[in-house]
């Protein structure tokens, strides 16, 4: 019998996880994939908004603004890339800066700090890349990036370090009530536990329906994505939004940690909630709304195209269900944009409640720090020679667009990846300019070496996704 | 003390090979062959078929053999390899920093240094091809290395796009490894790649080759189930109403080939907008003192014959460099005009009376057109051809002594119909 | 009499070839530009021939696979067989280059050379 089941392994799962091994309890997260990080987390702006957006006193205000908070020292604490490059939310229209007034009103009401409207030359001298037609922008200092892929292994690792479990491979079938706890059916077994959590992302309504006394429906809105070169990540220096409409806040231009330039979403809903393709009019849609910011925007550069999703609630309210929902059952559902921002405070909120209910104290040994896989080619030359010393394996590149070594790959296995996305969500290799043509047989090669696996037992990202059909010759070796 | 080398080859494929076998033979003592790879002989290892050589040999060689016979040589002429080691970064003074897992990081000073790092393949990325992202998509030169060298095999029920020669090669390599290709599309409405290719990879198999097709959807989730072709318009539109589903678990790109500049941009060098590979001088001399650049980072090639006779003009180059100092005076520009994409090169500095061979590609498929130069507006040459093909590069060798004095720029253009 | 249209490979050209057989025999060629095309057209027409390339299995090498080819060119019709009769060999390791991997593959008198050397494996 646990006392804490959360069920799914996105960025919120992980953060109540690493929050919840804060105290005195047995913590299991049980993810239906092979790896933490494969829904709606590995695939969005990745962005820490500011916190202007949410009407106020709602759960997305209060929890965007404190996650926004908390983002920078958590980040530091578990060694995420995170940049604090602001944002901008254009207008095209002198008529709409009524629009960016009420945006900075609402801001001002939600206890954003340092927002501020600019006009004209102050703007295109801020941001030379913006269109000539952006008439004003509201600014927002605390305006981040982080790497949302490192930030939900971070808290995978560092709640582990702290006596948190995680099951992979399992996916949760039914949820029934037990002797003042409950039983947890999973496709690899029954689990009980005295409470559960379900921050399952596009499937969290169908856990809490089971338990709810009121019914939701999650939609999953398609957002559409390009990634650009690295060498075009300086060509904006903010997170530029336009002004947000009814599906969301449109489509953005943005920096990324790693240095790529971002463009997208687009906002789209679909009923399937296991596949989220990029679709010709989608891609063309997010470059033609992106260009209205940035209209010198290289398309030729791009190196992938991409969609997630959005766990959309449809009740029309708009906000996140983020509290106990029903005894002993506690819920992050409908965790849309300000998600990622968000996720350490829902975190820490959620994990506050399941110990209040428990009666749980916090633990002395508790140990927020994690150290990161080491990022080579950012170290000054000293540095990395030290550690090609220790282990001669950070000598020896793998990915070259990226410059990952071998080093880098092996501590990416070591920590969990067992596919050829988890490595390359871990540490990159395959994320660059010629997208794993080069490095991908190569990392399958040290996959199968460090797993004792076939290299035709691999998988691109877990589940049927075999790489190979086998070896060319069937011959006994 | 840093390492000092005199000249410093970046990459020890077919270009690598030849430009440190010919500057060795030019002289040059000390010379380092850098190659990431853990063997000599770049992408021809993987290049298993046949049809390399018969310009330089006189024979019909596989891409191994082509390759054994400049490894050959270079062990020969002892002339020092490190392989798995990878440049990571060249500045403007040449100083290259490389690393290895038998050495470490280390830097090196070069007195010269030869940029002959190949070319990559486009992603599917790069043309935006919507759908699912599941396994199964492979880029074709990727599929090559894993079946030809690793043993493996991406698939069985294969659909290739893109049918310049990798493509075409690929479709016949899966084919003998028993896999069945359903189709070869090319989104233009002709194969780039050669005659031969697409008789003997394709037609003695029966495999499909539609042009003016296009893949315009992936599906399946966690590995390939089929792919959504359609034709396209003469703007490369898709056209309503044209989609075919086809059943597949393995989509090969062969799409287009890129030079590999990081290196090069990193130094500084001035790059070509059109071919993406370094702006050079008949010397193939880079704009930046002491780099010269040759094959596939200079311009994307189809035959290595003629990768290797213009890598050894970049080691003589380089070896005269060491030797006499940098050339300075006035330079002719070269440019492509109606139907030349561009030259290779785009300089002539005079520093030698020796013909120079001119490399471009055309725009699109000609018949019955000449290739044209022009000096400052007068006809040079005019040289009719049969047949031109965007696939194939085309060369012309000109004499300095037949440009009029002071000639500012050398046209090179198609004219199209005879005269 | 019968008819058959080849592309001639000769050069980037791709002649379309139209051949007149008369029991099996070239009668002629027309639709060629060069001389190239009606040689090819004879030879295509009564014995095609190609080289076949490929990887055999090696046992105890550093590299799973050898690359090799056909000495010389097996008739077209043969191409397949050829191919099976390489999925089916392995060869022990080390390989050289030049040696001979099949000396009669698929019972077409002409042998299969490896194209590289492969090392033994320690």
């Amino acid at each position: 019998m646990y006392d804490a089941i959360i069920i799914g392994g996105g960025v919120v799962g992980c953060a109540i996880a690493r929050e919840l091994s804060r105290y005195q309890l047995s913590v299991c997260l049980l993810e239906r994939s092979e790896d933490v990080c494969t829904g709606t987390s590995k695939a969005n702006s990745a962005i820490v908004h500011a916190g202007f957006d949410a009407h106020p006193g709602s759960q997305k205000a209060r929890f965007n603004v404190e996650g926004s908070e908390m983002m920078e020292d958590l980040c530091r604490q578990l060694e995420v890339p995170y940049r604090r490059c602001g944002s901008l939310v254009v207008c095209f229209d002198p008529a709409d800066h009524e629009q960016l007034q009420q945006l900075l009103e609402r801001g001002l009401e939600n206890g954003v700090q340092g927002l501020e409207l600019l006009h004209g030359a102050v703007l295109h001298a801020m941001e030379p890349a913006l269109a000539p037609e952006a008439a004003g922008a509201l600014y927002a200092p605390t305006g981040a990036i982080v790497c949302p892929f490192t930030l939900t292994y971070a808290l995978m690792e560092n709640a582990k370090a702290n006596g948190a479990e995680f099951r992979f491979d399992t996916e949760v079938r039914s949820l029934r009530r037990k002797d003042g706890g409950f039983q947890v059916e999973t496709s690899a077994g029954i689990l009980e536990s005295r409470t559960v959590i379900n921050a399952a992302g596009v499937w969290a309504d169908v856990f809490h329906n089971q338990l709810s006394d009121y019914p939701i429906h999650i939609t999953p809105r398609r957002g559409e994505y390009c990634l650009l070169d690295r060498k075009d990540g300086t060509l904006v220096s903010h997170t530029i939004f336009q002004l947000p409409g009814p599906m969301g806040k449109g489509v953005l231009v943005t920096p990324t940690v790693h240095g790529n330039l971002l463009i997208g979403p687009t906002a789209q809903d679909q009923p399937e909630r296991d596949s989220a393709p990029t679709t010709a009019a989608g891609l063309a849609y997010a470059v033609d709304t992106a260009r209205r910011s940035v209209p010198d925007l290289p398309m030729r550069d791009v190196i992938t195209s991409f969609a997630g999703l959005r766990a959309h609630i449809d009740s029309g309210a708009e906000d996140f269900i983020v509290d106990e929902t029903a005894p002993g059952f506690f819920e992050a559902a409908g965790i849309e944009s300000p998600g990622l921002t968000s996720a350490p405070a829902i975190g820490r909120y959620l994990a506050a409640a399941v110990a209040r209910h428990l009666q749980a104290s916090e633990k002395e040994s508790f140990q927020p720090c994690r150290s990161g896989i080491p990022v080579l080619h950012q170290l000054p030359l000293e540095q990395r020679q030290a550690l090609m010393a220790a282990d001669p394996a950070y000598g020896q590149i793998i990915c070259r667009c990226e410059q990952i070594s071998e080093g880098e790959i092996l501590e990416a296995i070591r920590r969990g990846a067992r596919s050829l996305d988890g490595v390359k969500r871990r540490v990159r290799a395959g994320m660059g300019r010629c997208q794993g043509g080069f490095c991908a047989p190569r990392v399958m090669e040290i996959l199968a070496r460090e797993l004792g696996q076939e290299q035709t037992q691999l998988t691109k990202g877990g589940g049927q996704g075999r790489l190979l059909t086998g070896k060319t010759k069937e011959v006994q070796a | 003390m840093m390492r000092q080398v005199q000249l410093a080859v970046i990459g020890g494929g077919p270009a690598g090979l030849a430009a440190a076998i010919a500057a060795r033979e030019s002289g040059v003592e000390d010379i380092l062959i850098i190659e990431r790879d853990k063997e000599l002989g770049g992408i021809l290892n993987q290049c298993i078929h046949a049809g390399f050589g018969l310009h330089t040999f006189g024979e019909e060689l596989t891409g191994p053999e082509y390759a054994r016979r400049f490894i050959d040589r270079v062990e020969e002429l002892h002339i020092p390899c490190q392989t798995d080691t990878m440049v990571l970064d060249l500045s403007p003074d040449r100083v290259l920093t490389v690393t290895s897992r038998a050495r470490g990081l280390e830097q090196i000073q070069a007195g010269a240094v030869i940029l002959a790092m190949g070319c990559r393949e486009r992603p599917r990325g790069a043309l935006n091809i919507p759908g699912t992202r599941p396994a199964g998509i492979w880029s074709a030169g990727t599929a090559q290395r894993l079946v030809n060298m690793e043993g493996l095999m991406p698939g069985k029920e294969v659909v290739i796009l893109g049918s310049g020669d990798i493509g075409l090669i690929m479709a016949r390599r899966m084919t003998l490894e028993g896999a069945h290709v359903r189709a070869v599309a090319e989104v233009l409405p002709y194969s780039g790649g050669l005659k031969r290719n697409i008789v003997q990879c394709l037609e003695d198999f029966d495999i499909p080759l539609l042009l003016s097709h296009t893949v315009v959807d992936i599906h399946g989730r966690e590995r390939l189930e089929g792919v959504t072709l359609a034709q396209v318009d003469d703007q490369r539109r898709p056209i309503p109403g044209t989609e075919q589903y086809i059943p597949c678990d393995t989509l090969l790109l062969s799409v287009g080939l890129l030079p590999e500049n990081e290196l090069s941009a990193a130094a500084g060098v001035t790059l070509s907008g059109v071919t993406g590979g370094a702006v050079v001088d008949e010397t193939l001399s880079t704009d930046h003192e002491g780099i010269f650049a040759c094959g596939n980072v200079l311009h994307v090639h189809d035959l290595v014959d003629f990768v290797s006779q213009e890598a050894a003009l970049a080691g003589r180059s380089a070896a005269r460099y060491l030797q006499q100092g940098r050339h300075t005076g006035s330079a002719i520009r070269l440019e492509g005009k109606n139907g030349v994409r561009y030259t290779v090169p785009a300089l002539l500095t005079g520093q030698s009376e020796e013909p120079v061979t001119v490399r471009f590609r055309v725009a699109q498929p000609y018949r019955s057109a000449a290739i044209c130069v022009y000096a400052d507006g007068t006809l040079l040459r005019r040289i009719p051809k049969r047949i031109l093909a965007p696939g194939e590069m085309e060369q012309v060798t000109l004499r300095p002594q037949e440009l009029p004095e002071g000639t500012q720029t050398v046209t090179f253009c198609i004219e199209e119909g005879t005269k | 009499m019968s008819q058959r249209t080849l592309t001639c490979i000769g050069c980037p050209m791709g002649c379309s070839l139209t051949v007149e057989l008369s029991e099996g025999a070239v009668v002629s060629v027309t639709g060629n530009t060069c001389a190239m095309g009606d040689r090819y057209a004879r030879k295509e027409c009564t014995a095609p021939e190609r080289t076949v390339t490929g990887t055999v299995a090696v046992r105890g090498g550093t590299a799973p696979v050898v690359s090799v080819r056909t000495a010389a060119p097996v008739p077209k019709d043969r191409v397949l067989e050829v191919a099976a009769a390489l999925s089916a060999a392995a060869v022990q390791a080390p390989v050289a280059a030049g040696s001979v991997v099949l000396p009669d593959v698929a019972g077409t008198g002409v042998a299969v050379v490896a194209t590289r050397s492969v090392c033994a494996r320690n």
